[in-house]
């Protein structure tokens, strides 16, 4: 206390420049952000331009070691879309109705187990998807897809569609679950007490009043599905051409980067172009960050 | 008074609970398929050979592999937990309410969240290995990783500084404490365990990434003399064994330990939130 | 030791910039401080949260070594108020204080005031207990290493003094490396009172300290509250009326962010001046 004047200096320069220091650190995820973003664009933009927007979005030959090249993205695009919405319609009732089944109907004992085997699938990496998935989903759906069409090694959007509405399913299930448990119970009661049966309560009372936050998981799905590369280009096939069968193989646009980036020389068009393709990716996961934004914004305004 | 149900009404309960039953078993069903169908085909082909300590193109050793592995977790954490844990920090503890910095470095931290693993590796491609010159390299994989991983640390460190109780904060300041003694003494210590977890599950994603290593680390399946050698992690060692026909039996047999190793540190970062929740742990 | 010595010694606060002869004055008083230096004085003082005026236009001075009580119904303002003398307000966004708050003569909201040293000067208990996740002995411990004692043989003796005064000493002396959240309840508050304590602090500042207590418990702390009082400026905020006329010697009465009453605790209970103060005290309301 006596003297405290020269200690107390210190005492004050060190807590400001460490104020300083914890600042400095917060914005490096702002700068690292930054710094991806314009690496991606004054990378990717110029392949754009002079591919020309159109061609590179909607040309439907990618083919960027012939000569002349061509670098259009159509059929990535449509890949990832078909594939996506494969998994969507895969995952999403699977995952919802495992979500109201947690939140509302499961004994306990075996929510003990359930809850951490969904959580178990959220943790297993994408590379042993992909690799159970080659082993397993692709040759079945091999012989399905030779009963049905006649042909096909199985290695196909249906094979993504069915894989990855499996590695969706955590995120559905626990953001549906903790949406449904946050729809009051009240509601339920109230149902209950105007003569509805408990299952009628549970789908027309509690999921409508918590469809925001399902809407959310499903949305949380898509970018986890469309940001997917390992498990898809396991069991995809990769054909880079428009995409004609769910049974026959496509390439998505992560899977275009994984593919070609190894070998594409630094700095010439065909390694640009990949970029682009990353740079349009982002613009998807960019697209569905905002739209999960909106409906969550929208939910917590109800 | 008629008070007996309906058919119709019984039929639309009976459809509903039976659908609900059949999803949550067919999630269990699918998990422990996919777990058990690597298992029972892999454990019997752990064989010696595949732990040798030096790879060969006979034995496809996952020794080296392993111990990258840990090599690369124990790098990509030592930069990006100081990190991530001053960010929180700042967030939580010095940043005001509501202020605008706040508002774009949580933005800017969600947005990263989003980003697919391979956009990370191009971008570590391009930037670490190629403009830094780092080339394919142990330090260019982590690098390319820390800013991976660094919003889970981010948000969960969040969690565990907002966990601690704010009488503990008042207590310190009514002592005369400064702000860097009442953190560092008081609020960090009693968040380690949060914290930890969030560390354990960020070793969780290395240690189970792929896409983001192919193009920064490389695939040299050797242990790397140095920072700036190229490495092969389990999960890359993984996927390069599965694209050769003739190792499906090794395959197998390392996807087995990669899964092991995955689902034992998801389990004890799980553990570990868990008593948190409970309190047993405060 | 000379006068400068002297001078850092009392300059408590850094404020002084008044003429010499204040500053011999203030010397003189130094020497025998525990007898005069340390009343408080509150003048004109408002204090709000953003928009809301949690204190109007208080006025009061508390005299050393007396037991002050504040009491009042919730949201009266009586915890806000009792903040002011460890500018704990600080850590509030969005609070703004006007008007003059004193301590033994020093303007504490002075702009070079070091609020550290001001809160080593007046200790605060607070309504939970909240003792650090630490052992007993370093939450003792804590303050003064945070003010630069690190020698093993000097925090020992600070360490014992500090729960012998907060009557802890037999029950906890041996298991002063076991952590402080075993204790029970009223131990951890007489725990964290001793840690105050330890500060060497001249004000204490008790925030509702028994409101989360049993009776026992309660009964030992408000002893404890007479005997420190020798030593001690006490003010106590409190909920229990009978609390106040068993430890107090004055009190205050706060209704919507007003003083309403204040005077000797004897007089506030027997013949109120004030409808308010009657009303409140006969449990018509709060």
């Amino acid at each position: 206390m006596v003297g405290g004047n020269t200690m107390n200096k210190i005492r004050k320069i060190r807590e400001f420049v460490m104020a300083k220091v914890f600042m400095v650190c917060a914005l490096i995820s702002v700068l690292a952000l930054t710094v991806i973003f314009l690496f991606l664009l004054v990378n990717g933009l110029p392949a754009i331009r002079e591919i020309g927007l159109f061609n590179f979005l909607f040309g439907r030959i990618w083919t960027p070691v012939s000569h002349p090249p061509s670098f259009g993205i159509l059929p990535m695009i449509l890949g990832s879309v078909y594939i996506t919405l494969g998994a969507i319609i895969v995952g999403v009732p699977i995952g919802i109705f495992t979500a109201i089944f947690l939140a509302y109907i499961c004994p306990k004992k075996l929510y003990a187990m359930l809850k951490p085997a969904v959580n178990l699938l959220a943790g297993i990496p994408s590379v042993i998807y992909g690799f159970f998935g080659m082993v397993v989903v692709v040759p079945l759906v091999g012989r399905i897809s030779v009963l049905l069409t006649g042909g096909g090694t199985g290695a196909s959007i249906f094979a993504a569609s069915l894989l990855l509405g499996i590695m969706i399913l955590p995120t559905v299930i626990n953001i549906s679950e903790s949406a449904i448990r946050a729809a009051p119970n009240s509601y339920y009661e109230g149902a209950l007490a105007l003569g509805s049966s408990p299952m009628r309560s549970i789908f027309f009372v509690i999921v409508p009043a918590a469809k925001s936050g399902i809407l959310a998981s499903i949305i949380l799905g898509i970018g986890r599905a469309i940001g997917e590369t390992m498990a898809v280009l396991m069991v995809a096939g990769n054909q880079a051409r428009m995409p004609i069968s769910v049974f026959r193989g496509a390439r998505t646009l992560t899977a275009n980067v994984a593919m070609e980036m190894g070998y594409a020389e630094v700095g010439s068009l065909h390694s640009n172009a990949l970029i682009a393709t990353g740079i349009v990716l982002f613009v998807f996961i960019f697209a569905i960050n905002v739209l999960f934004t909106i409906v969550t914004r929208k939910h917590k305004g109800a | 008074m008629d008070i007996k149900k309906s058919n119709r009404k019984r039929h639309l309960d009976t459809l509903l609970t039976a659908t609900t039953w059949t999803f949550a078993v067919l999630t269990l069903t699918a998990l422990m398929f996919i777990v058990g169908h690597i298992l029972i085909n892999g454990v019997p082909h752990l064989t010696p050979s595949l732990f040798e300590m030096r790879w060969t193109t006979e034995n496809v050793s996952m020794m080296p592999s392993i111990l990258s592995t840990a090599m690369m977790v124990v790098i990509t954490l030592c930069l990006v937990v100081p990190l991530g844990m001053f960010t929180s920090i700042y967030l939580v503890e010095y940043a005001k309410k509501g202020s605008r910095y706040v508002k774009v470095i949580r933005q800017a931290t969600e947005i990263l969240a989003g980003i697919p693993s391979i956009v990370y590796g191009l971008f570590g491609s391009l930037f670490f290995v190629n403009f830094m010159g780092l080339g394919l390299s142990l330090i260019a994989g982590a690098l390319t990783l820390s800013i991976m991983v660094l919003p889970l640390v981010i948000r969960t460190t969040e969690e565990a500084l907002k966990s601690v109780s704010d009488g503990f904060r008042e207590g310190a300041f009514a002592l005369g404490s400064g702000k860097l003694r009442v953190v560092f003494r008081i609020v960090l210590p009693s968040a380690v365990p949060g914290i930890l977890a969030g560390v354990i599950l960020a070793t969780g994603r290395i240690v189970g990434e792929t896409a983001a290593l192919i193009f920064t680390a490389g695939t040299a399946p050797n242990i790397p003399q140095n920072l700036y050698g190229s490495v092969r992690t389990l999960a890359v060692h993984m996927w390069s064994l599965s694209g050769e026909a003739f190792h499906t039996n090794e395959a197998y047999a390392t996807a087995v330990v990669l899964l092991l190793i995955v689902l034992i540190i998801n389990t004890v970062a799980a553990a570990i939130a868990k008593a948190l929740n409970s309190g047993r742990i405060k | 030791m000379n006068m400068t010595e002297l001078k850092d010694k009392v300059d408590l606060w850094g404020t002084d910039n008044n003429s010499k002869t204040r500053t011999s004055e203030r010397v003189a008083v130094d020497i025998s401080y525990r007898a005069h230096d340390y009343n408080l004085a509150v003048r004109d003082c408002n204090l709000y949260y953003s928009d809301f005026q949690a204190l109007k236009n208080v006025n009061m001075d508390i005299a050393q070594q007396e037991v002050t009580a504040f009491i009042g119904p919730s949201g009266c303002g009586k915890s806000t108020f009792l903040r002011i003398f460890n500018r704990m307000n600080d850590l509030i966004e969005g609070c703004r204080i006007s008007g003059d708050i004193h301590i033994g003569g020093q303007d504490i909201y002075a702009k070079d005031t070091d609020v550290s040293l001001l809160r080593k000067n007046v200790g605060m208990v607070f309504q939970k207990p909240n003792p650090f996740p630490m052992s007993i002995y370093d939450n003792i411990a804590y303050a003064p290493r945070t003010f630069g004692i690190k020698k093993r043989g000097e925090l020992d003796v600070i360490v014992e003094r500090s729960l012998k005064q907060a009557g802890l000493w037999e029950e906890t002396k041996d298991r002063l490396k076991k952590s402080a959240l075993g204790l029970s309840g009223g131990q951890q508050q007489r725990l964290c009172i001793a840690r105050a304590l330890a500060a060497e602090p001249k004000v204490l500042l008790m925030d509702e300290p028994t409101s989360a207590l049993d009776p026992i418990s309660t009964g030992i702390i408000e002893d404890l509250i007479s005997e420190l009082k020798a030593q001690y400026t006490i003010i106590i905020v409190t909920h229990n009326m009978q609390q106040a006329t068993r430890v107090s010697d004055k009190t205050a009465f706060f209704l919507l962010g007003e003083v309403v009453e204040y005077n000797k605790t004897i007089e506030i209970f027997s013949k109120p001046k004030d409808k308010r103060t009657e009303n409140y005290i006969t449990g018509r309301f709060g």
